[in-house]
C-alpha cells in the first residue's frame, strides 16, 4: 500500500480545476451555476487562500456576462477563469468566439463541463466543436490529477500564445472524486493593462486580428504533437490501434485490451503526426470519445477515406450517451457480463418537486384555472419547476432553453394561442428572460408571465439569484403596466386567491406578470440550520 | 485488493454522507479511490447512485463495470434491485428494508421484499427503526454504514468508526457520538440479520 503523499487531497474533478486555478494565481472566477460545472465556483468562494487574496467569485447573471467580465480581467493583465455547463457556451458564444480574435492579455481559461447522457441537461452537445470553431487550444483531462496539472499549463499557454484556452470536462470527471496531489500556489503575477488596439474589433482591425489568429495555428499544432498529455504507446505492428480521448483513456486502461497501440488524446488541435504514426503501425483505428464523434470525423479526414476508422459513427460504440466501462469493453473486445437478471419488482423513480415546494402551489392553481379554457398552452423554462411537466401536474408544453418560456409564449400568442402563459424561475428570468419580456411589452403581446420566485437558484443547489428583491422594479421598468404586476404567496391556503389573480391577468389583453414568491424549502432549511 | 461498491438510494437520503465517511477512512488508510457522485436534478427525490471504488492499486475507471460490484449498499429496498446488473457473482447486497414510496406505481411490498431476500447474499434491516432506537432518527445512513462495516474488508470497522468521528467533528461531540451510536447498532444488527 502506498503511503499517503504529503498534501494529497480527495477532490471532485471540478474541485481539482478550482484549486489549480487558485494556485495559478487567478484574480477572478466568473460563472452562472449549471450542472455539472457549479462546484468549481463554489469551491473558490469557500477557499481560504482565494478569500485571503480577494479572488472575485460572485455569481454572474448569465454565461455571456461571465465571459465578458473574464475577458475584461484578462485585458487588465490578470488571470481569469470562466466556467459553465455546455449549453452555457451557446449563451456566451459571441464573446467566446471573438475572444480568440481579440486575443488575451492575462491568461484566460474557458472551462466547460459537458453532460453526455444528459443527466441534468437538454442536449449533449460537445464543446470541442466550439474550440475548433474558435481556433483555440482545447484541453480535455483524463483524470482529476491531470485536470489540476493542466490548468497551470493552460494559463501559461494562454499567455504565451495570447489566446484563451478551452478546457473541457464531462460529468463523470466533474462529479467524480479522486486523490490529487497539488503542486502548491504561485504568486499572483499580473501583466500590465493592455493598450493594444487589437481589442477594437472594427472590421479593418478584426481582419488583421483574424490573420494573427491564423498565424498562431502552427504553434498550436506543434504543441499538440509535443505535449505529454498526448502520448502514443506502440507495442507492435498490425492490428487494432486505439485513440482514447479524455476519460475514455481510463475505460481503455480498465479493459486492458490486446492492441498494438494507444494514443491517449487530451489536447487539441489534433496531433496529425501522432495519428499518422498510430495508423502506420495499425490495420485499423478505433476512436473512443465521450460526447459527439468529433475526433472520429477529423481522423477520417487526416487518414483519408480508405483507412478503416471505427467509433460512434460506425456502431462500434453507441451513437449517443456517455461512455461506460461496458460499452468501451465491448468495443475493444473485452466485454463485461451480467450475472443477475433484471429485477421484477422495480419502477422508475423520476425526480420530483420537493414536498412543500412553492412551485407545487403555482402548478396546482394554474391547472385549475386553465381547465376552464379550450386550448391553453403553458410554456416552461429551465429549473426545478421544469418538473411541472411530469405527473402529477403535467402543466407544461415546452422546455427549450433559458428564457424561452416568455418568448415562445409571445410567438404563440402572436399566432393566436390564448391563453399563452409562461412559467419561469427567478434566476432564469434574470439570466435570459428580461429581454424577451421587453419584446413582449413593445409588441403588446397578450401573454401572462408567471415568475415562480423562490429567492434562489434552486436546481443547482441554492446559489444567489441575481434579481432577488428587484423583480417588480425590473418588470415595471421594462414597461409592464404596474397594475398588471401582481405578487402572490404560493401556499396551499392561498390557492383560491392565486387562481383569481391568474384569471384576471389572463383576461387582461396585454403583458401581465404574476410573481409567486416564497423561499425554496431546501434553502430555507439551510438558512434555519445556519441560524441554530 | 479492491472493493467496488454501488451506493444507492433516493435523493435526500444521505448516501453522499456514507460515501464521504468511507472515502475519509480509505484516504486515511492510504488507499486509492474513485467516487462518482450524482449531483443535480436527480437529487430531487429521484433515484441516486454513487460508484465507490477502493483499491490498493491505482484505479482507472470512475465507473464500475457490469457484473463486478462487490457490494450494493442501499438506503431503500427497491433501489437495491435497480443495480443488480452490476453485482458480481459472489457480491453482497446490504439494504434498508423500509420502502420509500414517493411514486404512484411502487411495486407490491411483499413481492419486492421476497425478491430482495431471495438474492444469494443479503443483509436487510429496518434502519429507520434502528436509528430511532439509537436516539438519532436522522442517523439511518450511519446504521446502514455500520451494517456494511465488516464486509468492506479493505478498511476495518475501527477505521470506519474513526472516520465517522472525523467527518462529523465540525458539528460537535454530541453529533459524533450520535452517529457512532447509530453505526454501532448497524454493526450489531448485521450480525443477526444476514440471510
Amino acid at each position: 500500500m502506498d503511503n499517503m503523499k504529503e498534501g494529497k487531497r480527495l477532490l471532485l474533478g471540478d474541485e481539482a480545476v478550482a484549486l489549480a486555478a487558485i494556485d495559478s494565481g487567478i484574480s477572478g472566477v466568473y460563472a452562472y451555476p449549471g450542472t455539472p460545472s457549479t462546484e468549481i465556483t463554489e469551491f473558490i468562494q469557500k477557499d481560504p487562500l482565494a478569500r485571503e487574496r480577494g479572488v472575485h467569485s460572485r455569481w454572474c447573471t448569465n454565461e455571456k456576462t461571465a465571459m465578458e467580465a473574464a475577458l475584461g480581467m484578462s485585458y487588465a493583465g490578470k488571470r481569469a477563469l470562466v466556467c459553465m455547463k455546455h449549453v452555457g457556451m451557446n449563451v456566451c458564444a459571441d464573446p467566446f468566439v471573438n475572444s480568440a480574435v481579440t486575443g488575451v492579455n492575462g491568461g484566460l481559461i474557458v472551462l466547460v463541463a459537458d453532460d453526455p447522457s444528459m443527466h441534468s441537461s437538454q442536449n449533449e452537445q460537445d464543446s470541442r466543436f466550439y474550440g475548433s470553431f474558435a481556433m483555440i487550444p482545447v484541453f480535455e483531462p483524463s483524470c482529476q490529477q491531470e485536470a489540476y496539472d493542466m490548468v497551470g499549463r493552460a494559463f501559461e499557454l494562454s499567455e504565451e500564445l495570447k489566446v484563451p484556452v478551452l478546457m473541457r470536462l464531462v460529468t463523470r470527471l466533474s462529479h467524480s472524486r479522486a486523490e490529487v496531489v497539488p503542486s502548491g500556489p504561485r504568486e499572483v503575477l499580473p501583466l500590465p493593462v493592455s493598450d493594444d488596439r487589437g481589442w477594437i474589433l472594427l472590421p479593418a482591425i478584426a481582419r488583421r486580428q483574424y490573420l494573427k489568429l491564423i498565424d498562431k495555428q502552427p504553434a498550436m499544432l506543434g504543441l499538440s504533437e509535443e505535449i505529454p498529455y498526448n502520448s502514443l504507446t506502440l507495442t507492435g505492428k498490425g492490428g487494432l490501434g486505439i485513440i482514447a480521448c479524455g476519460i475514455a483513456y481510463n475505460y481503455v486502461m480498465e479493459a486492458r485490451p490486446e492492441v498494438i497501440g494507444v494514443l491517449k488524446l487530451s489536447c487539441y488541435p489534433l496531433p496529425a503526426g501522432k495519428i499518422r504514426a498510430l495508423a502506420a503501425a495499425s490495420d485499423r483505428i478505433l476512436v473512443i470519445e465521450d460526447g459527439q464523434p468529433f475526433v472520429e470525423h477529423e481522423v477520417k479526414s487526416i487518414l483519408g477515406a480508405d483507412y478503416p476508422v471505427e467509433g460512434r459513427l460506425t456502431g462500434a460504440l453507441p451513437r449517443t450517451g456517455e461512455l461506460t466501462p461496458d460499452s468501451v469493453g465491448k468495443a475493444v473486445g473485452k466485454p463485461t457480463y451480467r450475472h443477475f437478471p433484471d429485477a421484477l419488482n422495480i419502477s422508475a423513480r423520476p425526480p420530483q418537486l420537493c414536498p412543500g415546494c412553492g412551485h407545487r402551489d403555482v402548478y396546482a392553481a394554474l391547472n385549475e384555472v386553465i381547465a376552464d379554457y379550450d386550448n391553453p398552452r403553458v410554456f416552461g423554462d429551465i429549473g426545478c419547476y421544469t418538473l411541472g411537466a411530469l405527473p402529477p401536474f403535467r402543466t407544461l408544453s415546452s422546455c427549450v432553453d433559458m428564457g424561452a418560456s416568455i418568448t415562445m409564449a409571445k410567438g404563440a400568442a402572436d399566432a393566436g394561442v390564448h391563453p399563452a402563459i409562461a412559467v419561469i424561475g427567478d434566476s432564469t428570468f434574470t439570466h435570459s428572460g428580461m429581454t424577451g419580456l421587453l419584446d413582449a411589452v413593445n409588441s403588446g403581446a397578450d401573454i401572462t408571465v408567471l415568475i415562480s420566485d423562490n429567492l434562489t437558484t434552486a436546481m443547482t443547489g441554492g446559489q444567489d439569484s441575481a434579481g432577488t428583491s428587484k423583480y417588480e422594479g425590473i418588470c415595471t421598468g421594462l414597461g409592464v403596466d404596474p397594475v398588471h404586476v401582481r405578487v402572490v404567496v404560493p401556499l396551499p391556503a392561498k390557492i383560491e386567491e392565486i387562481k383569481q389573480i391568474i384569471r384576471e391577468e389572463i383576461a387582461y389583453k396585454g403583458v401581465s406578470v404574476i410573481i409567486a414568491r416564497r423561499e425554496c424549502i431546501q434553502s430555507l432549511k439551510r438558512h434555519n440550520a445556519g441560524k441554530k | 485488493m479492491k472493493k467496488d461498491i454501488i451506493l444507492c438510494g433516493v435523493g435526500g437520503q444521505g448516501i453522499l454522507s456514507i460515501a464521504t465517511v468511507i472515502g475519509e477512512a480509505a484516504t486515511a488508510a492510504g488507499l486509492h479511490l474513485k467516487q462518482a457522485e450524482v449531483h443535480g436534478m436527480s437529487q430531487r427525490g429521484g433515484d441516486v447512485e454513487s460508484d465507490l471504488r477502493l483499491s490498493t492499486e491505482p484505479v482507472s475507471s470512475d465507473l464500475i463495470a457490469e457484473g463486478t460490484a462487490d457490494i450494493i449498499l442501499s438506503m431503500e429496498p427497491m433501489e437495491a434491485l435497480r443495480y443488480l446488473r452490476y453485482l458480481s457473482p459472489g457480491g453482497a447486497v446490504i439494504t434498508a428494508s423500509e420502502p420509500l414510496v414517493n411514486i404512484p406505481d411502487y411495486p407490491d411490498r411483499v413481492a419486492l421484499l421476497a425478491e430482495v431476500k431471495a438474492l444469494p447474499d443479503v443483509t436487510i434491516c429496518d434502519i429507520s427503526a434502528l436509528a430511532k432506537e439509537s436516539g438519532n432518527a436522522r442517523g439511518a445512513n450511519m446504521v446502514l454504514l455500520g451494517m456494511a462495516a465488516k464486509r468492506l474488508e479493505i478498511v476495518s470497522p475501527a477505521e470506519l468508526r474513526e472516520a465517522v468521528a472525523r467527518v462529523f467533528a465540525p458539528k460537535g461531540e454530541a453529533v459524533v457520538a450520535a452517529n457512532q451510536a447509530a453505526f454501532d447498532l448497524g454493526m450489531d444488527a448485521a450480525e443477526k440479520r444476514r440471510i
